[in-house]
């Protein structure tokens, strides 16, 4: 466990040396923000109520998309480059052999990423964003606790599908054409370019059924107290749900990857 | 297409090594009798950096093709990836007939011009943000060794090809729009339809050869590029009515990204400029785009002179 | 032009200046100025080969990106070939060639032949002297099964011959090579030294290299320049180095019979082995006085020089001028 802990703490510190380039993405995010909040403004002063959300609220869906953008790796980037590399390269060999185990060294290592990307890159174009809109930010610290929570799971999940997406490369001669469906999909189904309560019909119900909607749907439904109660177990549940059913599939992949590995030796 | 969008996207890059060629020639000490030298060379230098920079772009594109099926695949998905942008914007137009005044084939025709135009400098210029990783590793300095302009050789280095999907992409919302768009049409505003597409390429062009002149400076600033590039286009693919007119000033104004598709498309679709411009300035996008390229020029003269006596 | 005859590459005082940013609390950064160059001066003639070492953070590199125009100096008078390489950088470009032993100018998915006829077409060489030069090169530094092998498939040495053959086609008359043997096998490196011997010998090419392996200048390089703190220690012939650096020759004596350490004026016993004794002595200094003493008042049975190690000398010369 400690031994964990000193990875994610690793994975934070990493991040968190890059300030230029730190500060760089806040600016990006930022103008982002504001191109997609200046859009939704305009689409639910046409539609009031669209999707159930209010105008401030669907404001403040655009800047907690852009907050959480990096830390659920909605778009992809963090470790499975690296670990794509590592498998290709063969180094990957030394990992198996090391007394931790592959899957939460990992994990670990990504979840101190997505600490230091809510701190680093999630607060300020939230509060920039807060003094040129009306934003519908939680009274009670009860919903931001269930917030946080939420979004922890939403990166479990998220580092559940990369994990997914990375160890594809032990089969495909390239692992980059994986990365970028996966990268596709994230952007699409998490809702970061439209909530996923737009989206019509069919199209809509199975977006939401996605493990992609844990990402921001579902943290940004909780943040905006569209879950309460019940109801926000039953949304912890989906995330919950999914997390663990796409960690169990990256366990067995990594199981018979590593036989593969074993018997290749090396 | 493919020819099209390459030379078109030489003639910018070469004209811009031009300006860092002749300042080059020009660096401080030289005798004012010899000051007019450069301007001689500076043809050559247009010449040899359009000659360099196409044949970069050919080992680029063999390499490509060395791994055939992961480029068809990446082209597809950067087809893919930009098509979702297109469909948010259908979905929002499922639930409301107009988006601040402007019905979805006028948008899709602000969107079709401007993604046009971007993904032509994409495909051109669009590894120019890799510049902070080659200063940060030195592999900048074996360009520096090579007798012809830096520029053309950075604004050749990963050339990809797999950025036409991006192009296609934007051609066919563009050609979707024309279809179905109610437009006026005149020779003008035909003519004018070309010469937006290319000037918002050159403009494009221009924040990607400053964005990496900054990161002479701030070599991890590459995100800094994307909020103008990435940022910037899917700014225009919007009606400028749904923002803020200071934001529209600024974009008019400071960074003139308006004059990409904003102002002349607005003259093209006979709508009012929302800041209230006179019709005279849909014409103006050439004469944007060549300051542009030229104070891209000067700050990316600035930006090498400075790593070349700090050497990082 | 402003060649005055004696040099090829001539440096006067020049100087390369950083200014550092260092953090001193919170936010503040400090400025601060070094001097990776500090005042260097020296002449290389046409077709000479010189080494140029020194320790990591010398200025050797610093050295080579003014002497290549990729770096402006901050002082001092700086020519190649008569050109101002800051100045002048691409014209400086057609006439020099540059090895980096870890960073490779070659293209990493294509065969090594693509690589070439970049060259050939980005230096406009013309198309007989290209197909001669290309000849040479790779019967030389046989490249011959290689040109159509993906340059990633090379090995370390293949990949190393290849970047100096690119550095070579378009008829450099200067070639610097940093590291250029780095990591390479034995056989490699041989070869590689070979070739450069026989460029410089039926080329006239001049070369300045710059190697952490002395091996390397000691087979290469008549002449040798040390530098340190960015300033030159020592520019000379190979064997003067052991005068600088003050450096010992070993005499080994093989005695009859297992004797007290020797004691001679001049020289001074280090190690005792049984019979065998191992005697220091001034590198400068004839061994023979030396030998007739010790053959004239002990039991002497065998004896041999042991050359002082170049690598010792260097050590020992950055060392003393740290202390000072």
């Amino acid at each position: 466990m400690r031994l964990y802990a000193v990875v994610a703490a690793g994975g934070f510190r990493r991040y968190a040396t890059y300030r230029v380039a730190t500060f760089a993405g806040v600016f990006t995010n930022t103008v982002f923000g504001f191109i997609m909040a200046y859009t939704y403004t305009a689409l639910w002063d046409e539609r009031p109520h669209l999707g159930g959300y209010d105008l401030s609220q669907a404001v403040t869906y655009v800047w907690l998309g852009q907050a959480l953008l990096m830390t659920c790796a909605m778009m992809g980037g963090g470790f499975e480059d690296e670990l794509i590399e590592r498998i290709r390269t063969g180094d990957i060999a030394v990992d198996l052999y090391r007394p931790a185990d592959l899957q939460l060294w990992w994990m670990a290592g990504d979840l101190g990423r997505a600490a230091f990307h809510l701190l680093g890159r999630g607060i300020v174009p939230m509060v920039l964003g807060s003094f040129a809109f009306e934003l519908a930010l939680p009274r009670d610290p009860l919903t931001w606790l269930a917030f946080l929570f939420a979004v922890m799971l939403g990166v479990v999940v998220s580092f559940a599908i990369r994990f997914l997406v990375a160890l594809s490369a032990f089969w495909l001669m390239d692992g980059a054409g994986a990365a970028q469906m996966a990268m596709l999909a994230g952007m699409f189904f998490s809702g970061l370019l439209l909530p996923l309560n737009l989206f019509p019909g069919v199209l809509g119900e199975v977006a939401r059924a996605l493990p992609w909607s844990s990402l921001l749907q579902v943290p940004a439904d909780v943040f905006l107290g569209k879950h309460t109660g019940w109801d926000l177990a039953g949304a912890y549940a989906f995330q919950a749900g999914w997390a663990l059913a796409l960690l169990a599939t990256g366990r067995l992949l990594q199981t018979v990857a590593t036989r593969r590995v074993v018997v290749q030796g090396g | 297409m493919a020819e099209e969008a390459i030379t078109e996207a030489s003639v910018e890059a070469s004209g811009e090594a031009s300006v860092e060629a002749s300042v080059e020639a020009r660096a401080e000490g030289v005798p004012a009798a010899e000051a007019w030298i450069p301007r001689v060379s500076r043809r050559a230098a247009l010449r040899d950096g359009l000659r360099a920079y196409g044949l970069i772009v050919g080992m680029w594109m063999r390499s490509t093709m060395a791994y055939r099926a992961s480029f068809v695949m990446t082209a597809f998905g950067n087809f893919a990836a930009t098509a979702f942008d297109f469909v948010a914007i259908l979905l929002m137009f499922a639930h409301v007939d107009a988006l601040g005044g402007y019905s979805l084939p006028e948008v899709a025709f602000l969107y079709g011009t401007s993604a046009t135009a971007f993904g032509l400098s994409d495909l051109a210029l669009g590894s120019m943000d890799r510049l902070g990783r080659r200063v940060r590793d030195g592999t900048l300095d074996t360009l520096l060794l090579r007798p012809v302009p830096v520029l053309a050789q950075v604004a050749a280095d990963r050339f990809a090809l797999r950025r036409l999907g991006r192009i296609a992409q934007g051609l066919l919302v563009l050609g979707y729009a024309l279809l179905t768009v109610d437009i006026d049409w005149t020779v003008t505003r035909a003519l004018m339809l070309p010469m937006m597409v290319l000037s918002g390429a050159a403009i494009f062009s221009a924040v990607f050869v400053a964005g990496a002149a900054f990161q002479f400076w701030a070599q991890d600033a590459s995100e800094v590029q994307n909020s103008f590039t990435y940022g910037g286009t899917t700014l225009l693919q919007y009606p400028p009515t749904l923002f803020a007119k200071d934001l529209v000033r600024g974009v008019t104004f400071v960074v003139p990204l308006a004059f990409v598709n904003w102002i002349p498309a607005l003259y093209v679709l006979g709508r009012e400029d929302p800041l209230g411009l006179p019709d005279l300035a849909a014409f103006l996008p050439p004469l944007v785009a060549v300051v542009c390229c030229a104070l891209a020029g000067v700050a990316w003269r600035a930006g090498l002179r400075a790593y070349r006596s700090t050497g990082s | 032009m402003s060649t005055d005859g004696t040099g090829f590459i001539e440096l006067d005082g020049v100087e390369k200046v950083f200014d550092v940013r260092r953090k001193a609390g919170l936010l503040r950064r400090e400025k601060h100025q070094v001097r990776a160059v500090d005042g260097i001066s020296f002449r290389v003639p046409r077709g000479e080969m010189v080494g140029y070492i020194g320790p990591n953070g010398a200025g050797k590199s610093t050295t080579i990106k003014m002497l290549t125009g990729i770096l402006t100096p901050s002082g001092g008078r700086l020519r190649v070939a008569g050109i101002d390489p800051s100045r002048e950088r691409t014209r400086l470009a057609q006439r020099i060639g540059v090895v980096f032993g870890q960073r490779t100018t070659l293209w990493w998915d294509l065969p090594l032949i693509d690589s070439y006829r970049l060259m050939h077409r980005m230096y406009r060489v013309p198309d007989a002297r290209f197909r001669v030069n290309l000849e040479r090169c790779v019967e030389l530094l046989d490249l011959a099964e290689l040109l159509d092998v993906p340059v990633r498939q090379l090995s370390l040495g293949q990949r190393m011959r290849g970047d100096i053959a690119a550095a070579l086609l378009h008829d450099p008359e200067v070639l610097y090579l940093d590291e250029p043997t780095i990591g390479l096998d034995v056989i490699s490196k041989a070869k590689v030294r070979e070739f450069l011997r026989d460029l410089n010998a039926e080329r006239g090419t001049t070369v300045l290299l710059t190697t952490h392996d002395l091996t390397d200048i000691e087979q290469l390089c008549k002449r040798v320049m040390v530098i340190d703190h960015g300033r030159l220690l020592y520019d000379g012939g190979l064997a003067g180095l052991h005068e600088v650096g003050e450096s010992e020759r070993t005499l080994v004596v093989d005695l009859e019979r297992e004797l007290p350490p020797i004691e001679v004026p001049g020289a001074r016993a280090v190690r005792v082995e049984g019979p065998r004794q191992w005697l220091a002595f001034p590198a400068a200094e004839s061994a023979a006085p030396l030998v007739a003493r010790i053959a004239a008042e002990y039991p002497l049975v065998d004896l041999s020089v042991r050359e002082p190690d170049i690598e010792a000398v260097i050590a020992k010369m950055y060392a003393d001028r740290s202390a000072v």
